[in-house]
């Protein structure tokens, strides 16, 4: 099948000079894939995620939406057809959830149009597809962690664009929200069609979820493919030297990853005691 | 309501008071006029002193009120956009202290020039709020990755302490009544003796008041993160450029005709934001209406107060600003 966005062989670094922080990545989105990009903290799954959507330029290597490059639209093409949900939401000043979730139509808007009822239609339309209507008219920051994320995700559903990159979707939530955020990201993608890629650290919500993971350490691709064949134990242990035990749950057919214990190579002993600090990160 | 009514009402009802504002603060004075006397077309111009205090006298003095006003609200309502800080006045990022050091240049080094009948000490300060816009932009764009709002924060305020620190080493060797002279400008006054000041800071104001109404849905945008901003179709870089730019320019033009009032540029965005939201489509135009009307009715309580002393109207929008705004935020939490 034809890839919808195609990252060929990307590489980034923020400054000359400067480590490469995504380093000869490939990643290929088919229409209505539900796609994770799973690895430690610092591992480059957002700058992954920012290459994806073209608000970052990639040093070498090209990112094709389609048949065109990325870095041939203009911003604007390019959010029609590419929404975002960011790791985090820090409003500068308050506003309504409506408000919020009526910017996702900016890239549809001239510079002077004001949103008339099609946009207020589709904006509704996002409300209800996260189960948002009712928080409409309230002001955002007074909204919980998971209020807030349905929204965000709203506002990119109103942008009416055909793939969706969430960066960390659930990781600032308890495990109430992230059910709540899982599940409707895995009815947007089924019911909805929304082809999505999904930053992630969390095993378990991958595994859950994606049907196919690409599995990211240092900036390069340790591993991609359906999930069942590269959530291994294998794969996670050089993911975040930890050792796992990795079951298929045999009614629901999903793969659940359960940490067993920190694998302990050469570079983390010292002196017989295991200094934490190197073991957090995952660098 | 559609969302263009609403706009469209909202910022009509500020635009009702700015406009009745300004008609109306010509008429008070040491010698009260009637209205209806001054636009009376059927006394002869030479006749009707009414009309001439109110067109010769004193509308200059409330235009340059409202333009000023207007641009300092507007102005800083696009800083704390684009800077993503409430706290950002128009002056945070070292324009008026380049003004300021324009103009008490002007003064000790006794120039005298005029451009188009515009004097040196407005000239000067222009001069100088200009010399510190491309001083921060620079510094702030010296990184390939367009303005970072960070270091154009820090450079604002450290270029703020130094210009202050030049200004307070040239007033030292000013002889008193030039140091005097200058201090009397950056308190602010609006007395200007024709239209003829008006009319020159205009199209520097008018350019960046174009500039500031293509960008309203895009400071939404900015206030909500820069990432998602960029992720919906915002070209940041030209977008903050083009906010800096504008922003500098017409404080710079405001400054020059005023002198670097303070206070409007933080309370009227402020005031404005309580009572409309935070919607810059609407935040910004009724921030320039309000912020017009705002500082004519300052400069009318500082030509009347103490008539016929006058204060200096920098003094009254801080007397009457800050324990506002200070009571407004109490009220609030």
């Amino acid at each position: 099948m034809c890839a919808l966005l195609w990252a060929d062989n990307v590489s980034f670094r923020y400054a000359a000079g400067a480590p490469l922080v995504v380093d000869g990545v490939t990643v290929r989105l088919t229409d209505g894939a539900l796609a994770g990009i799973l690895g430690p903290n610092g591992s480059g799954k957002t700058t992954l995620l920012r290459l994806l959507s073209g608000t970052r330029r990639p040093t070498s290597g090209r990112v094709l939406l389609g048949e065109r490059p990325l870095d041939q639209l203009s911003r604007r093409e390019a959010a029609r057809q590419i929404a975002v949900v960011p790791q985090e939401t820090e409003l500068a000043f308050e506003y309504r959830a409506i408000e919020i979730v009526l910017m996702g139509r900016h890239p549809h808007l001239g510079v002077f149009t004001v949103e008339g009822p099609d946009d207020i239609r589709i904006a509704q339309e996002a409300l209800a597809s996260t189960g948002t209507s009712h928080l409409a008219e309230r002001m955002f920051h007074e909204l919980s962690g998971g209020e807030k994320q349905r929204i965000v995700i709203a506002a990119a559903l109103a942008q009416s664009a055909d793939l969706l990159l969430l960066d960390e979707p659930t990781a600032s939530l308890d495990l109430g929200y992230q059910l709540e955020i899982s599940s409707l990201l895995l009815r947007l993608n089924q019911e909805q069609g929304v082809t999505m890629a999904i930053s992630t650290h969390d095993l378990n919500l991958a595994a859950s979820i994606c049907r196919e993971l690409i599995l990211v350490r240092d900036g390069s691709v340790l591993a991609a493919g359906p999930t069942a064949d590269v959530l291994t134990p294998e794969n996670v242990m050089g993911l975040y030297d930890v050792e796992a035990d990795v079951r298929i749950n045999s009614e629901t057919g999903h793969v659940t990853v359960v940490p067993v214990r920190l694998a302990a190579p050469k570079r983390i002993r010292e002196g017989g005691r295991i200094s934490r600090s190197s073991s957090g990160s995952g660098r | 309501m559609s969302i263009r009514r609403r706009i469209v009402t909202v910022v009509a009802a500020f635009a009702a008071l700015a406009i009745a504002v300004m008609i109306w603060a010509p008429t008070v004075g040491s010698t009260p006029i009637s209205l209806a006397r001054a636009f009376d077309r059927s006394i002869p111009w030479d006749d009707n002193v009414d009309a001439q205090i109110f067109f010769v006298a004193r509308l200059p003095r409330v235009l340059a009120g409202g333009l000023v006003g207007a641009t300092l609200a507007a102005a800083g309502v696009v800083l704390q956009a684009l800077l993503r800080n409430p706290l950002a006045t128009p002056f945070t990022l070292g324009v008026s202290a380049g003004a300021s050091l324009g103009a008490m240049l002007a003064v000790t080094m006794r120039l005298e020039m005029t451009v188009l009948g515009i004097t040196s000490i407005p000239l000067a300060s222009f001069a100088g709020s200009l010399v510190a816009t491309a001083i921060v932009y620079a510094l702030a764009s010296s990184q390939r990755r367009g303005l970072s709002t960070n270091v154009l924060l820090l450079a604002g305020v450290t270029l703020n302490a130094f210009f202050s620190a030049l200004i307070l080493f040239v007033q030292y060797l000013a002889d008193f009544a030039e140091a005097l002279r200058a201090i009397r400008w950056m308190m602010g006054g609006l007395d200007v003796a024709s239209y003829f000041p008006i009319i020159a800071a205009l199209p520097f104001v008018l350019i960046s008041f174009v500039a500031f109404a293509m960008m309203t849905r895009t400071l939404n945008l900015l206030s909500v993160g820069t990432e998602a901003a960029a992720a919906r179709g915002v070209e940041i870089v030209m977008a903050q450029r083009l906010a800096f730019m504008s922003a500098s320019l017409a404080t710079g033009a405001a400054v020059s005709l005023g002198g670097p009032i303070g206070f409007i540029g933080i309370i009227v965005p402020h005031l404005v934001r309580l009572i409309v939201g935070s919607d810059h489509r609407i935040v910004l135009p009724a921030s320039a209406l309000f912020g017009a009307a705002f500082l004519v009715l300052c400069d009318l309580a500082a030509r009347t107060l103490m008539s016929p002393i006058e204060i200096p109207v920098g003094v009254v929008t801080a007397l009457i600003g800050g324990p506002f705004f200070l009571w407004l935020l109490v009220k609030r939490s």
